[in-house]
Formats: C-alpha cells, sequence, structure tokens
C-alpha cells in the first residue's frame, strides 16, 4: 500500500516572527525554516505505517520553492522512500496546494494520504479537507489513533467534546492532531544517506494546475497589544482588586 | 446579497459558537439565513430560528446527517448554497473539517478563523499563532468563512421569529461512517463558552495534583477548566481542554493561568481574556507579559488560599 505525505516548509515554530514595518508581511528572511510540525507527525505515522509491514512506499510531496527540497529530505531521512516536489515561485493558497496533490495523487494513485491538521505559519487547516473532497474522497481530520483493517482506516479523532471513531474505506485522508505519535529525531546518517536521494521535480504548469487565487493579504499588523501586568503582592491583593478594581468577582 | 450560517448544534439545541458566527454573517451586511443540518433536529432549528437578526432558518433533517459526517454536511451545505454570497461556519472541529469541503468544491479559497469583518469582501485573521493579524480581500464570487467565536459578541439567542423552511435532505455516502463517541463528562460549563476559565500547565505536575489543585478552584467560580499544551501532553488533563493555537480559543470574562509559563502557542488561545491573571513561581515567565494581575508565588499555596478567600 502507498501512502503519501504532503510536507510543508515553514517558519521554524521557536522563532518568533516580525510584522514588517511597511505592513506587507512578516520578515522571515533570514528565519530558520523547518518541516511544519503536525506534517513531521504525519511522515512518522507514514514510516511506522511501513515499519509493521502496512506500507510498502511512502512518497513525501511539497509545494513551494527550490529550498523545499530540504524539508524533502527531512522526510527521507525520516524513512520516507522519495520526494516529489512541486516547484513554484507563486505565493500558494491552500485551494491551490490541494489542486497539485490530487494531481500527483491521481498519478501516484496512493490509498492513504496524511497532512498535518493545519500549518502553523498561516494557521489555516483547510488543505487536506480540500483534498479529500477535490479527490471525492472520505476525510478524518484531527486524528489522534490511525489503525488500518484491511480496506478500512479506522480513525480516532480528537474533537470539541471528546473523541470521535471514523470508518473510512481506503483509499482516504487523514489529517494528524498532536498527541497521534513523537516524531523521531533524524539520526546524521540518514541525513548524509537522504541528500543522496534524487528528488523528482514537477511544475504546476506540467501537473495542469492553475495555482493563482482570487484570495489577497493587504495589509499585516501588529496584534493589538495588551496593557503591561501589575504585580500584586499576596493573594489577598489579588482578590481585592478581581473584585474591587476589575469587578470580574 | 445573502449569508447563509451553518448552524453545530447537538440536534435538541444550538451551540454558542452559532451565535457569533450569525454576529459575523450580518456585519456582512446582507440578510442572515441558517442552515440547521441534522437528525431530528426539530427543536435545534426552532432554537435557531429564535436568534436575534435570523431571516429564515433551512432545515434539512435526514439519517445521513445525524453523525455530523463532513462528507455529508458539505453536501447538503453545497445543496442549499445557491444564491448567497457568504457561506459561514463556527470555526471548531466541525466548521473546520466541513467548510474547506464546500469552498473546494465551489472553487473558491477559504477564509479561515476571521476575528473582524472589514466590509463585505475584507476579514481580519491572526496567523503565526496571532503574532500577527492579516487583512484579507477576497475576490471569490462566494466567500467561504470559518468565525473565531471570540472575535464577535453573540447574537441574542432570542427575540428573533424566523419562519423554518424545510429543504430535501441529501443521502448519505457510504464510504465513512461514525464507529463511536467517547464524549469527555464535565459538569462544568463549557470552555468556549465559560465566564470565567482556570488554566493549569505543567507546573502541577500530575494528573493527581491537577485535580486536587485546580479542581477546587474552578467549583469556587463555576469556572471551566483549560489546560496548557504541556499539561495535556503530560496526561494531566484530555485533549478537549488545551487552550492555544492548536486547541480552544477562549475569551472569557476572567482567565487564571496557574503554572503556565506562557508559550506563544498557548497565549494565541486565550490572550484577548477580558481579564487575565496568571500565578507562578518563575517572575520571568512571558504569561506575565498578557497578565492584568501577576502573582510571583508557589501554586500549591497561592491557589489554595486563593480559594479559602473566596
Amino acid at each position: 500500500m502507498k501512502v503519501l505525505v504532503a510536507v510543508k516548509r515553514v517558519v521554524d515554530y521557536n522563532v518568533k516572527v516580525r510584522v514588517k514595518a511597511d505592513g506587507s508581511g512578516v520578515d522571515i528572511a533570514n528565519a530558520k525554516m523547518s518541516m511544519n510540525p503536525f506534517d513531521e507527525i504525519a511522515v512518522e505515522e507514514a514510516v511506522r505505517l511501513k515499519e509493521k509491514g502496512i506500507a510498502t512506499e511512502v512518497v513525501a510531496v511539497s509545494c513551494g520553492v527550490a529550498a523545499c527540497q530540504e524539508t524533502l529530505r527531512t522526510a527521507i531521512a525520516m524513512g520516507a522512500d522519495r520526494g516529489i516536489l512541486v516547484e513554484t515561485g507563486e505565493d500558494l493558497q491552500p485551494l491551490a496546494v490541494a489542486k497539485l496533490l490530487k494531481a500527483l495523487a491521481d498519478r501516484e494513485q496512493p490509498r492513504l494520504m496524511l497532512l498535518g491538521k493545519q500549518a502553523i505559519d498561516d494557521d489555516a487547516n483547510q488543505t487536506g479537507q480540500m483534498l479529500a473532497a477535490l479527490a471525492d474522497l472520505p476525510q478524518a481530520t484531527f486524528a489522534g489513533r490511525i489503525e488500518l483493517e484491511g480496506d478500512e482506516a479506522v480513525v480516532t479523532r480528537e474533537v470539541d467534546s471528546g473523541v470521535e471513531t471514523v470508518v473510512l474505506s481506503l483509499p482516504a485522508v487523514v489529517t494528524v492532531d498532536l498527541r497521534l505519535n513523537e516524531p523521531r529525531f533524524v539520526t546524521l546518517p540518514n541525513v548524509m544517506k537522504a541528500r543522496k536521494k534524487a528528488i523528482e521535480t514537477v511544475t504546476p504548469d506540467s501537473l495542469g494546475v492553475q495555482v493563482g487565487s482570487r484570495l489577497h493579504t493587504i495589509r499585516v499588523s501588529e496584534p493589538r497589544p495588551r496593557a503591561a501586568a501589575a504585580r500584586v503582592p499576596d493573594v489577598a491583593t489579588l482578590v481585592d482588586k478581581l473584585r474591587n478594581e476589575a469587578k470580574v468577582l | 446579497m445573502a449569508a447563509l450560517v451553518v448552524a453545530e448544534h447537538d440536534n435538541a439545541s444550538i451551540k454558542s459558537a452559532t451565535l457569533s458566527t450569525v454576529a459575523a454573517a450580518a456585519a456582512c451586511g446582507g440578510e442572515v439565513h441558517v442552515l440547521v443540518a441534522g437528525s431530528g433536529a426539530h427543536e435545534a432549528a426552532r432554537a435557531a430560528a429564535r436568534i436575534a437578526g435570523v431571516a429564515r432558518v433551512l432545515h434539512a433533517d435526514g439519517p445521513g446527517l445525524a453523525d455530523g459526517l463532513a462528507e455529508n454536511v458539505a453536501d447538503q451545505v453545497l445543496a442549499a448554497a445557491g444564491g448567497y454570497s457568504h457561506i459561514l461556519f463556527p470555526a471548531n472541529a466541525g466548521g473546520k473539517s466541513v467548510a474547506p469541503r464546500v469552498a473546494a468544491r465551489l472553487d473558491v479559497s477559504q477564509i479561515s478563523d476571521i476575528v473582524r469583518v472589514e466590509s463585505d469582501d475584507t476579514f481580519e485573521r491572526p496567523i503565526y499563532a496571532g503574532n500577527a493579524l492579516a487583512t484579507v480581500r477576497s475576490g471569490d464570487p462566494v466567500k467561504v468563512i470559518t468565525v473565531r467565536s471570540t472575535g464577535f459578541d453573540p447574537a441574542a439567542p432570542a427575540g428573533g421569529d424566523a419562519p423554518i423552511e424545510p429543504v430535501p435532505a441529501v443521502p448519505g455516502r457510504d464510504r465513512s461512517r461514525v464507529a463511536g463517541r467517547e464524549a469527555s463528562r464535565s459538569d462544568r460549563p463549557e470552555l468556549t463558552a465559560a465566564k470565567i476559565v482556570v488554566s493549569g500547565g505543567r507546573g502541577l505536575g500530575s494528573a493527581d495534583r491537577f485535580q486536587d489543585i485546580i479542581a477546587p478552584l474552578a467549583d469556587k467560580l463555576g469556572a471551566a477548566i483549560g489546560a496548557s499544551r504541556a499539561a495535556v501532553d503530560a496526561g494531566y488533563v484530555p485533549h478537549d481542554l488545551q487552550v492555544g493555537q492548536t486547541g480552544k480559543v477562549v475569551a472569557p470574562q476572567l482567565y487564571i493561568a496557574t503554572g503556565i509559563s506562557g508559550a506563544i502557542q498557548h497565549l494565541a488561545g486565550m490572550k484577548d481574556s477580558k481579564v487575565i491573571v496568571a500565578i507562578n513561581k518563575d517572575g520571568e515567565a512571558p504569561i506575565f507579559g498578557v497578565a492584568d494581575y501577576g502573582l510571583e508565588a508557589d501554586l500549591f499555596e497561592a491557589v489554595p488560599e486563593l480559594v479559602a478567600r473566596l
């Protein structure tokens, strides 16, 4: 069974981004870039399926600039068999990425597609669901556990009020949540080996996909700041302030 | 121009996030209609009709809609979507699962997690865990939107008297089904709707101590309990109590953070609270940077004392 995993190159989660003074975006020049943490969990799950003998091949896909090759190499160092880069300098919205992944899914015919539930840069939480809709496949979002049984995936989803178990007929799309697994650290020998693997590069044009969008960012601004904290010396003062100053008790 | 709000409900009642979504829809400028897609959801449809500002309720009722499966709900929304300029969902687990399917099938971009409506085509939404606010303009013929409920004052749940129009339910698909549900049971208020939230972090040290320290304070205040990702990852409490970028976003009147350092990812989920109290023994913890009242103290002494003084 082939598993396709989508990985996005994003500003590392430890970097505190700054808004550009002209409001045109956030300043990510020179920022450390990494694989989106949720996508790492998706890669880890795919590799574990291979180690269990359930998956036969793990294909990692990334869409974006040439530097996304690094993200693919990280996926390969974790255990993915090969990588495909859909290279473009265009700003990609989730819908465009979903269309690109759909085109690759048509070619690769995976039984399972795994994606992170959201990317930590645009926080959109859309791509997996859009891919499922475009490919007319069943979906499970927010996966906390995935079991493959024959032609079905049994997925435990982390929803607002607890957990829900859904059964999907394969092929299917699953987006993964934080507690599905803990991704492994990549070892230096595996990083070196991953460097030698060829990465196939395709383009939106070669896949026949238009990536343009009618959604435009017209301004990016700093969030409204909160007033600086007042320290209180003890619990008695805290209770007094909450009652008589903030009036929330 | 009219907006369609896809209600979140449990067939018997409407969830509060729907009220904020109605408010966001009204800000888009046109008539507001609400779609209630469920099974035996007549009570929910009647509740939707009473929401102030709602002009019409569309009620689709069928067995395929019983479990709220994203595939089927998306089909139902698409069946009703004709003629609407805006389709809005609450930005919670249900809305986040359905809205992108609708947007993709309409071949339009989705605008996630809006916190402000600037005009009928321009919206504000947080990016990078709330470290920046993006203002985006959509040129798509239909705006598919998820609404962060903390950004909008909820519409009044009563006062309206909208007509309820039954619409045919779509047939359910057979390639996915719900096999089970385990609801976290709690007598406390719902986290995203509570007026007061008491949250604990890794500083609590264990699941037992989390309960021993946090529960009495929540009980005393009639508060919901929340937690940082660190506390959830450590297994102190279940995932559905997580507040933050990837958990729930809350904005109560009072948020009490105990033993929470205040990672960016946590602040993203609570910094719009009206009053924030931080109790932490590390005076340098970033949580103090957003707190209205900071108490630098050992929470194992301070929280029981707080309970005693309330």
